[in-house]
C-alpha cells in the first residue's frame, strides 16, 4: 500500500454504491444543484444485481382507481408492515422518472403501439443511468469501495473513506450528505451479480449508531442450472425430476406459503433435481435469445439444448438483495436513524412498501429508483441548508477488519461462509427456521464476530476483501437475532416452532449493534416519543 | 470463470480491467490483461459484452476453474456471441430492434407460470 497517497476530496453529497439506487440518487442530487461525488466499488454500469438482470418497474398509470388498487392490492399481501402513502409515492414517482432516461436508454415498443417503460434490459439500463449521471456532473469514481465512514464530534455523518483498489491508494471524502446505496447482502451465494453485494453499508451504518429493520425477511432464491446463476424467465413452466427420471411432485410457481420453493429445497436435499423446460411458452423458446441473450451462454457452452435436455438446477439465494431487510428509514426523506446519512436501493429497508413480502421484481426496482431519487434530492438540500458542514473533519468510525479492539493476528476466515448461509442460504436453517437453529447460528456468528473484531487485520487492498467477511458476519447477526426475536411466521419469515402470525409482532423489527446486537418493535421506539413528548 | 483471453485478438485496450465489478484482472504490462484474481469471478460475462475486440471466453461453471481449449472455442462461434446478441456498440447504426421483443417478458413469463399451474391443476384431478 502506499499509504501517504491518499484522494482527498471535498463535496456536498457522497453517494455509496453504483447500482439503480445509487445512480438515480446522484441524478437526482445533481439536479437539485449540489455537487456529486459517487464512489462505486465495482464499475458503474456492471456492478451489482441491476447490471445483470431485467428489472421490470411498478408501473401504473396516473388513474386513481387505478393507482388505489394497485395500493390495496400489494397492501393485503404485505402482512401489515407496509404503508399506503409509501406505495403511491413510489408508483407515481417512478412513471414520471424512467421517461426522462429517454435520452440514454432506447426504449422501444410495448407491442401495442406505444413505448414499453416499466421493463429495462440490465447492461443497457445501468450504462443509460452512467451516461445521464456524467451528463449531470456527477463525479464517478469506480473500483473505489468504501470501507468506513466518517462522522463528527456531534454524531453526524460527514463523509466515508476506503480503498481505491486499481490504484491501492486510500481515499476520504468529506461531505455535507451521504447516501448509502450499497445494495443487498446475498451472503456470498453465487447470485449473478451479488459478488459485490456483501453488506458493507450496512456494518457502516451501524458502526456510526444506525438502526436496520425487517432483517428476518431475508430468504428468497432464484432458480438457474446448477453450475452458473442467470435470469429466472425460463423456468417458470419448468417440470422437475429426481436423477432416477421420477417426476418431483412440485406446486407451481407463486402459490403462496413459499411451496413452490419449499418442494424444490426438499428434493434439492435428497439429491440433484433436472428440470425440464419442454413445455415452456412456444414464443419463449423462439425469443429467449432476444430477450435475454445471457440465458443462452450457460447452455450452448456446455452443448445442452435448455428446452430439449434435462439438466441439474440449483437455487441461488437472494439474502436481502430480493428479501426486504436493510436500514431503517426514519421520515419521508429516506434519512436513516443518524444524521447526515440516507439510505436507498436493497441498502434500505423495503418494508415500507413490501412489508413482509419480497415485493417482486416490479415493486423492487420501484422501491430502488424512487429512493434513490428521493434520498438524493433530500440530501442535496440538507447540504445546500449545512455547507459547513464539509469542512468539519470527520473521525473514521470503522471497527471489525480495520481497526482491531486488541492485538492484530491472521484469523482463519474460511468458517464465515459456512456460518453466515446457515441461517439465510442453507435450505434447513433458512426455510425451515426454529429457535434451536437460529441460536445455533447465532452461537457461532458470535464466536466469529469476537474473533474478527479483536483481532483481524489486513493492509492494501486486502482491506476490502476483510472488510466484506465482517460485513457479512455482522448481517448474519442481525438476522439472526432478527429472526429469534419475530416468534411467529410472517412472509418470508417462516418458523417450524412458531408456524402462524402473531398480531402483537404486527410492527418492522428493528435491530442493530455491533458487539452486543439488540432487537426492538418499531412501534416501541414510537410509544416511547410519544411518552417523552408527554 | 474467465476461461481463456485471446491475445493475438486483445487490442490491450484494457477496457475489461476497468469495467470488471469485481477486480478480476490486471492490466497486462504490454498487451493483453492478466486474469488475477480468479476467485473473485461471478460468471456474468460483462467482459465479453464490453470487450470490442472479442478477445475473452467465459466458461459458463461458475463454481470450478475449467482448461478450455482455444482452438476448439474460435472454432465454436460463441467468441462475441454474446455481444453480438446484445446488439451492443450497434445501437448508432440504425434502428435493428433489439429491445422490440423484450416488452414480452412479463407476459412469458406469466404464460410459463399459467402453464405449470393447469399441469399442476390436472396432475391432482
Amino acid at each position: 500500500m502506499s499509504g501517504h497517497d491518499v484522494l482527498a476530496l471535498t463535496t456536498d453529497v457522497l453517494i455509496v454504491g453504483g447500482g439503480m439506487a445509487a445512480c438515480w440518487a446522484a441524478t437526482a442530487a445533481a439536479r437539485a444543484g449540489a455537487r456529486v461525488v459517487l464512489v462505486d466499488k465495482g464499475f458503474v454500469g456492471t456492478s451489482g444485481v441491476t447490471a445483470t438482470g431485467g428489472p421490470n418497474h411498478w408501473w401504473v398509470p396516473p388513474d386513481p382507481a387505478k393507482r388505489a388498487q394497485a395500493v390495496e392490492d400489494r397492501l393485503a399481501r404485505a402482512f401489515d408492515l407496509a404503508e399506503r402513502d409509501w406505495m403511491a409515492r413510489i408508483i407515481d414517482e417512478t412513471w414520471r422518472a424512467l421517461p426522462e432516461l429517454a435520452g440514454y436508454y432506447p426504449f422501444d415498443s410495448d407491442g401495442r403501439g406505444g413505448t414499453f417503460y416499466s421493463g429495462v434490459r440490465g447492461p443497457e439500463y445501468m450504462r443509460a443511468l452512467r451516461r445521464f449521471a456524467a451528463d449531470l456532473g456527477v463525479s464517478i469514481l469506480d473500483h473505489h469501495p468504501a470501507l468506513e465512514l466518517l462522522v463528527d464530534h456531534d454524531g453526524v455523518v460527514v463523509g466515508a473513506a476506503g480503498h481505491a483498489r486499481l490504484d491501492d491508494r486510500l481515499w476520504a471524502i468529506q461531505a455535507s450528505s451521504v447516501v448509502l446505496a450499497t445494495g443487498g447482502c446475498a451472503f456470498r451465494s453465487g447470485l449473478i451479480g451479488s459478488h459485490g453485494n456483501t453488506g458493507d453499508g450496512l456494518l457502516m451504518a451501524a458502526e456510526a449508531g444506525a438502526a436496520l429493520s425487517g432483517m428476518e425477511f431475508s430468504v428468497s432464491y432464484s432458480l438457474s442450472p446448477a453450475w452458473n446463476s442467470t435470469r429466472t424467465l425460463p423456468y417458470f413452466a419448468a417440470r422437475f425430476f429426481d436423477q432416477e427420471g421420477r417426476e418431483l411432485d412440485v406446486p407451481p410457481p407463486m402459490s403462496g406459503e413459499a411451496a413452490h420453493l419449499k418442494a424444490l429445497a426438499t428434493a434439492m436435499i435428497e439429491g440433484p433435481v433436472l428440470a425440464d423446460l419442454s413445455d415452456a411458452p412456444a414464443l419463449l423458446k423462439q425469443l429467449l435469445r432476444r430477450i435475454q441473450p445471457a440465458s443462452m451462454p450457460p447452455f450452448e457452452r456446455r452443448g445442452v439444448d435448455l428446452f430439449e435436455n434435462r439438466f441439474p438446477i440449483r437455487l441461488f439465494g437472494e439474502g436481502t438483495v430480493r428479501g426486504t431487510g436493510g436500514l431503517q428509514i426514519v421520515d419521508e426523506k429516506c434519512r436513516t436513524s443518524v444524521e447526515g446519512l440516507y439510505a436507498a436501493g436493497d441498502a434500505a429497508t423495503r418494508e415500507l412498501i413490501a412489508g413482509a413480502t419480497s415485493g417482486g421484481g416490479a415493486q423492487n426496482a420501484a422501491w430502488a429508483l424512487t429512493s434513490g431519487r428521493i434520498a438524493g434530492q433530500a440530501a442535496a438540500r440538507a447540504a445546500s441548508q449545512r455547507k459547513s458542514r464539509a469542512t468539519a473533519r470527520g473521525r473514521p468510525v470503522g471497527g471489525a477488519g480495520l481497526r482491531p479492539a486488541a492485538d492484530a493476528r491472521p484469523i482463519d476466515l474460511s468458517p464465515v461462509i459456512p456460518a453466515v448461509q446457515a441461517s439465510t442460504i442453507d435450505f434447513d436453517g433458512a426455510l425451515w427456521r426454529s429457535e434451536a437453529k437460529l441460536s445455533s447460528a447465532k452461537a457461532r456468528l458470535d464466536l466469529l464476530w469476537r474473533d474478527i473484531a479483536d483481532h483481524a487485520y489486513a493492509t492494501g487492498i486486502a482491506r476490502i476483501a476483510l472488510r466484506e467477511q465482517a460485513a457479512m458476519v455482522a448481517a448474519a447477526r442481525w438476522v439472526c437475532a432478527s429472526a429469534l426475536a419475530r416468534t411467529e411466521s410472517r412472509g418470508m419469515h417462516m418458523r417450524t416452532d412458531k408456524p402462524g402470525l402473531d398480531p402483537a409482532l404486527g410492527a418492522r423489527l428493528l435491530t442493530g449493534g455491533l458487539d452486543n446486537v439488540w432487537t426492538r418493535l418499531e412501534t416501541d421506539i414510537v410509544s416511547q416519543r410519544i411518552e417523552a413528548v408527554a | 470463470m474467465i476461461a481463456h483471453i485471446f491475445e493475438d485478438r486483445c487490442d490491450g485496450c484494457n477496457n475489461c480491467v476497468a469495467i470488471c465489478p469485481t477486480h478480476v484482472l490486471d492490466a497486462g504490462k504490454d498487451g493483453a490483461p492478466v486474469v488475477a484474481r480468479i476467485d473473485q469471478c461471478q460468471t456474468c460475462y460483462m467482459c465479453e459484452l464490453y470487450c470490442t475486440s472479442d478477445a475473452i471466453y467465459v466458461d459458463p461453471d461458475q463454481h470450478h476453474l475449467h482448461v478450455v481449449d482455444p482452438q476448439a472455442i474460435l472454432e465454436s462461434g460463441h467468441l462475441g456471441r454474446l455481444r453480438h446478441d446484445y446488439g451492443w456498440g450497434r445501437e448508432a447504426g440504425g434502428d435493428e430492434g433489439h429491445l422490440s421483443d423484450f416488452w414480452r417478458l412479463g407476459p412469458l413469463l406469466r404464460e410459463g407460470a399459467e402453464i405449470a399451474a393447469r399441469r399442476y391443476a390436472g396432475r391432482k384431478a
